[in-house]
């Protein structure tokens, strides 16, 4: 069995309030990404998907602190390590991370080959600037990208085109593992079309050997990824295979999730949208038993009283809730 | 005859013209400077009608729902509101114009005054629509419906302010202002752009409820054509400043004309279709 290029083991992480009030974001997290795998996270604004995004790279620094579980990066786990030891071994190199609104984070008075050199100067300082622009020039022609760009301030670029920037110079030393936290939200269509195809090109030419994409569009997802999980309240929810989780969900909040996609497809008009009521619990004070059973139709006693386990299915299906795979079927089948 | 998202049957045909405009067009700058953002465009929006403009970003979009507005006066070209010319050459009349033409903007997070509390945006709405101040029983009456409206409990918003609700929660909020003020035209610029998806299936939903409970024109400005087949009776495509394409939704998007109206639904991800990348 090949190792895998992620594993996470039961890693839980919270924030710490200035008010020293602990809000926990993401609570007993596993997942498991293999070579040439890519992993989407699904869920609603604030249930713990951009703090799991940062909780993964075992980098820490306050209001974010470490609780508990393993993260393993191609055999190697860094839970342990030391926040320096891990933005010079790790970030960059093993793991590279593109958060929200990335494109906005580019210094207007640098020149793209600065970033580059940056990146590569904190994990190969004997590079020469020669070395580094070629590198580069190459990596950028064979990403559809201009080796112009490189000589650019991030202001003579449009908003996709800034984007793409980044995307190509956080994976310059080709990492084992990308983390891509909404990447394409603030672009329209076109654009973020471009986006995913450069992560696919990355991907086939393997400037990166597995990626872990977030976002709450939901057709994205299925277009981009392997497997979704869904993401509720800081926990797994349900997770499989992109298909299985698009057109057969089973854990009552990924059947709603499911609900809110909009395609230009015929037919989509004589569905009717149903959002899920409510709002997501306030994570400080975590509700016992079920997180979604303020919010589920389900609902019983019971649900609100004991935590629910983790049941299996299928080849690979997991889902969190008391029901059995036929009990929410049939549920489903009612509505 | 055409079939909407809240699964009515709708026609153009019987509909009085509400606010239609004619060889309209804006230009920003001059000499080399010069920008053609909105060119010469026709168009004809009917009482009570979804009506979705989308394009692409810089394809004029905002800038047309801005001279629909008010906020900017056309280079050239008229505006007819309910089929008389447009008259918003003074303030007052201005004022005049904007008790029935509201809008929703992009982001939410800006569109309030940060340092007025909720009651206090929903308490200038009344006043706009001249419920007396004297009367508070039925200024908390109104508030209280209005919130309900949106699913926000106005007990918990009084002596809050804006910045302390969720993204959707404030988009919620300016739907609500929408419900008390109950213009006869609303032009949200891109109001689901900005929150989950989840919270825009919520938005649309209450849109739609809007449109039922007032009989009001949407004018909704996207970039996602699939929310705009989604929502809308009608749809007008724009490309750099023009309209190429535009009527009836099921018509539009499901048998699209022009190769611009072809490309942005080939951009859209799909789930039933294969996504072809290859093209962009």
């Amino acid at each position: 069995m090949t190792t895998p290029m992620l594993e996470v083991k039961g890693l839980s992480t919270k924030y710490v309030t200035r008010f020293k009030e602990n809000v926990y974001a993401v609570d007993n997290v596993s997942l498991s990404l293999e070579e040439g795998q890519s992993l989407g996270i699904a869920g609603e604004s604030g249930c713990g998907k951009s703090t799991l995004a940062l909780s993964l790279m075992g980098y820490y620094f306050p209001p974010l602190h470490y609780m508990k579980g393993d993260i393993i990066v191609d055999g190697k786990n860094i839970s342990g390590l030391a926040p320096d030891e891990v933005r010079r071994s790790i970030l960059g190199n093993e793991i590279a991370y593109i958060p929200q609104s990335a494109m906005n984070a580019l210094n207007p008075t640098q020149k793209i080959i600065n970033f580059i050199e940056d990146v590569i100067h904190a994990h190969n300082p004997d590079m020469s600037k020669m070395e580094i622009y070629q590198l580069a020039a190459e990596r950028f022609e064979t990403l559809g990208l201009s080796a112009d760009v490189l000589k650019m301030h991030s202001v003579e670029l449009s908003g996709g085109m800034k984007q793409r920037t980044v995307i190509a110079v956080s994976t310059i030393l080709s990492p084992k593992v990308l983390i891509a936290d909404e990447p394409s939200s603030a672009l329209d269509v076109t654009s973020q079309k471009m986006v995913i195809k450069m992560f696919r090109e990355l991907m086939d030419k393997g400037f990166i050997k597995s990626m872990i994409f977030i976002t709450h569009e939901l057709p994205l997802l299925y277009n981009v990824t392997d497997r979704i999980m869904v993401m509720y309240a800081g926990r797994i929810v349900e997770s499989g295979t992109a298909e299985e989780m698009v057109f057969d969900p089973v854990h009552p909040y990924s059947k709603g999730l499911m609900n809110s996609i909009i395609v230009p497809e015929s037919g989509v008009r004589d569905n009717k949208l149903t959002a899920i009521p409510g709002t997501p619990p306030n994570l400080k004070k975590p509700p016992s038993g079920c997180r979604f059973a303020a919010r589920c139709r389900l609902a019983t006693d019971e649900c609100r009283k004991s935590e629910p386990k983790v049941q299996h299915f299928g080849s690979n299906r997991n889902y969190r809730c008391r029901l059995t795979e036929a009990q929410l079927r049939e549920e489903h089948s009612n509505d | 005859m055409t079939k909407t998202g809240n699964n009515e049957i709708y026609s153009t045909e019987e509909k009085a013209l509400c606010l239609s405009g004619k060889g309209v067009t804006k230009v920003f700058g001059s000499g080399d400077k010069k920008c053609i953002a909105v060119n010469n465009v026709n168009f004809k929006f009917h009482e009570g009608e979804f009506v979705s403009i989308v394009g692409e970003s810089g394809s004029g979009k905002t800038t047309l729902s801005k001279i629909l507005l008010g906020l900017l006066n056309p280079t050239d070209g008229e505006i007819f509101f309910k089929g008389e010319p447009r008259d918003i050459s003074s303030i007052k009349k201005r004022k005049e114009y904007w008790k029935g033409t509201q809008a929703i903007f992009q982001d939410p997070f800006s569109s309030f005054n940060i340092f007025n509390k909720i009651d206090t945006v929903l308490l200038d709405c009344l006043k706009m629509r001249g419920v007396k101040r004297s009367d508070k029983q039925e200024q908390v009456r109104l508030m209280t419906e209005a919130c309900n409206f949106v699913n926000l409990k106005f007990a918990e918003l009084t002596n809050k302010y804006p910045f302390e609700l969720s993204g959707g929660q404030m988009q919620r909020l300016m739907i609500a202002r929408i419900f008390l003020l109950k213009p006869k035209i609303l032009i949200a610029d891109e109001p689901t752009s900005m929150i989950d998806a989840c919270s825009r299936a919520t938005i649309l939903d209450m849109l739609l409820k809007l449109r039922e409970e007032i009989g009001m024109t949407i004018i909704f400005i996207t970039h996602d054509i699939g929310l705009a087949y989604y929502i809308s009776d009608s749809v007008y495509i724009m490309e750099h400043g023009k309209i190429v394409e535009s009527g009836l939704a099921d018509e539009v998007i499901l048998n699209p004309k022009a190769a611009y109206t072809k490309r942005l639904i080939n951009d859209v991800p799909k789930i039933h279709e294969a996504w072809d990348l290859d093209t962009v």
